[in-house]
């Protein structure tokens, strides 16, 4: 087995998603089906190969940084308008620290 | 007008504009026809989540206020347009397939989105697609599945599902659909369009909804290679919004549409073709041969990496998919489940709106990203598409072009893939090599199977290539190669 319920569970929590145990049993299945069938990189000796982090450049990298000028921007009203609960011009959330 | 409802499914780009300008129709007639029609189909189909009779024709009257002025409408005119829902566009609801944005309005237009309006398309809608373009059967859309128009008991692909079909159909004469490992190739082939990926970078991703953003691309549906060509000459080029856009000049594609291709190599990689034993794979075959006939000289390549390319990609891709997709933590996208805590709030929100998909991947990706695993996963999987980029760069020092199926097999029956999702993966095998890479490629019909399903070809080419590509394309869609009638 690649991947127990048990480490499903601590994944899930990273991910702060909050699944039913019906959902971990699905997803320990699949995951293990599909990490058992990422095993196969394992054939490829890549020692010697750099890891492609940027696909191309047509462009030195300083390029594509914009000339730092003021620009209008959303604006509070719009930036908030699909906020599920804003106040005062701020984004509202639960509670976060307790007294 | 009813007349033009009945040829709406057939019109061109050219024909819209020769259309305008010998004022057959106007662009307000030809707009409300369109969103009509589209509105009347999508019964059929699903194809469309929001129409948009309003933005369409505020568009239409400006381009027929500009003809009436005698100025120039615009290379797009009147053209309508569908968009894929994970495009944003302002003050029009974008969902992206998902129920966590089935009430999200953006406050701003993707670039490419602008760019079209410029040009005088028309956006009558938005299109159903895979939850977070997450997908390859629109099966995984909230808002429920799209159907293959070419027969209705099937899928029409994904995750561009809803863009293809309304092509397909001719509710839109063209579509813009997003692509991260085959998501505008394999429903352009299930559905029998072009439809094209550019090289990473042409196309600005500004105001596309980030899923995997080393793959992501934005890219054009059309039923001509023409179409889907004045499509992307539209909307490439570099945009100081999006800082990973490409400063590469953009040829004018349709000077180059001349039908020779005469001497043009292609490759056909024998790794592509290797138990490839169904109707598809004849279909693609004789599209090789159509291109033999066309004066091309076809030779078998190898792009011997071929086999890592899935298991590579689903590492990359959940990976970065697993870091995008945090953002939707109910604190600013609309929806939020409520709770005591804002730990609480995070997960209840994100475990209550999520589909089984985009869980699957957001958990794949939080795993290979998670302590001790990063080496073992994300790097190595970066290696991999090195190698996988430097088959195509050897293979490019040969030939011109590389053609290859889309898909293993054409539109499968709704439901039927549903519940192996290791399955569903390993048949994008064939297109996200071309996204690992970063170059261009494009599927185009080659005809279609006993029972009438469509057939895609995949056509590749050099990075920055796009000419080269619909040239090849053109001029096999020119000698007959859509129909399989050579």
């Amino acid at each position: 087995v690649k991947i127990t319920e048990q480490e499903v569970r601590y994944v899930a929590g990273l991910a702060n998603l909050s699944l039913t145990d019906q959902e971990i049993a699905r997803l320990s299945k699949d995951l293990d089906e599909i990490l058992t069938h990422i095993d196969t990189l394992n054939e490829l000796d890549t020692s010697n190969v750099q890891p492609m982090a940027q696909v191309l450049y047509d462009a030195g990298e300083t390029a594509t940084l914009r000339e730092d000028r003021e620009r209008a921007t959303l604006g509070n009203a719009a930036a908030l308008a699909n906020a599920p609960a804003a106040g005062a011009g701020y984004y509202k959330v639960p509670r976060v620290i307790e007294r | 007008m009813s007349a033009q409802v009945a040829d709406l499914a057939g019109l061109t780009i050219d024909e819209i504009r020769n259309g305008l300008k010998g004022r057959s129709f106007s662009a307000v007639e030809l707009a409300r026809s369109a969103v009509e029609f589209a509105e009347a189909e999508n019964t059929k189909t699903n194809a469309f989540l929001t129409f948009s009779a309003e933005r369409a024709l505020e568009a239409a009257e400006r381009v027929d206020r500009k003809i009436a002025a005698g100025e120039d409408p615009g290379p797009l005119a009147g053209v309508p347009l569908a968009v894929k829902d994970v495009i944003v566009t302002k003050g029009l609801r974008t969902t992206c397939g998902s129920k966590l944005l089935e009430r999200y309005v953006p406050p701003y237009d993707a670039t490419a989105v602008i760019r079209l309006e410029q040009a005088g398309a028309v956006i009558i809608g938005k299109t159903n697609c895979d939850e977070f373009a997450m997908g390859s059967s629109n099966e995984n859309s909230a808002y429920g599945p799209v159907r293959n128009p070419a027969a209705l008991d099937r899928v029409p692909g994904g995750s561009s599902g809803g863009s293809a079909a309304a092509v397909a159909q001719g509710t839109a004469v063209v579509a813009l659909g997003s692509d991260t490992g085959g998501s505008i190739r394999q429903p352009a082939s299930f559905c029998g369009v072009v439809g094209v990926t550019p090289t990473y970078g042409r196309v600005s991703r500004y105001g596309l909804v980030a899923f995997a953003s080393s793959l992501d691309h934005i890219g054009p549906f059309g039923r001509t290679v023409k179409d889907a060509a004045l499509v992307l000459q539209t909307i490439a080029g570099r945009d100081e919004c999006d800082a990973t856009s490409a400063f590469a000049p953009v040829p004018d594609y349709i000077a180059q549409l001349d039908g020779n291709v005469a001497r043009m190599k292609i490759g056909v990689p024998r790794e592509y073709f290797e138990g490839l034993t169904s109707e598809s794979g004849e279909l693609i075959r004789k599209g090789i041969a159509t291109l033999e006939l066309l004066g091309c000289e076809v030779r078998e390549i190898s792009l011997p990496s071929t086999k890592y390319a899935v298991p590579a990609y689903y590492i990359i891709c959940t990976a970065e998919a697993s870091s995008n997709l945090a953002r939707y933590d109910g604190v600013r996208y609309t929806t939020r489940a409520e709770a005591e805590t804002l730990s609480d709030m995070y997960r209840k929100t994100r475990g209550a709106a999520f589909g089984a998909e985009c869980k699957r991947r957001i958990m794949l990706g939080t795993y290979v990203l998670s302590h001790g695993y990063y080496d073992a996963y994300y790097l190595k999987a970066q290696r991999v598409r090195a190698l996988i980029a430097e088959d195509f760069r050897k293979a490019f020092g040969e030939v011109d072009a590389i053609v290859t199926p889309v898909s293993p097999f054409p539109a499968f029956k709704l439901g039927e893939k549903l519940d192996d999702p290791l399955e569903m993966y390993l048949s994008d095998i064939y297109t996200i090599t071309g996204d690992l890479a970063g170059i261009p490629c494009m599927s185009v019909p080659c005809g279609k199977t006993a029972a009438g399903l469509p057939v895609g070809m995949q056509i590749l080419t050099r990075h920055f290539d796009e000419t080269g590509m619909f040239r090849l394309a053109d001029a096999f869609e020119k000698a007959g190669g859509f129909t399989g009638s050579n």
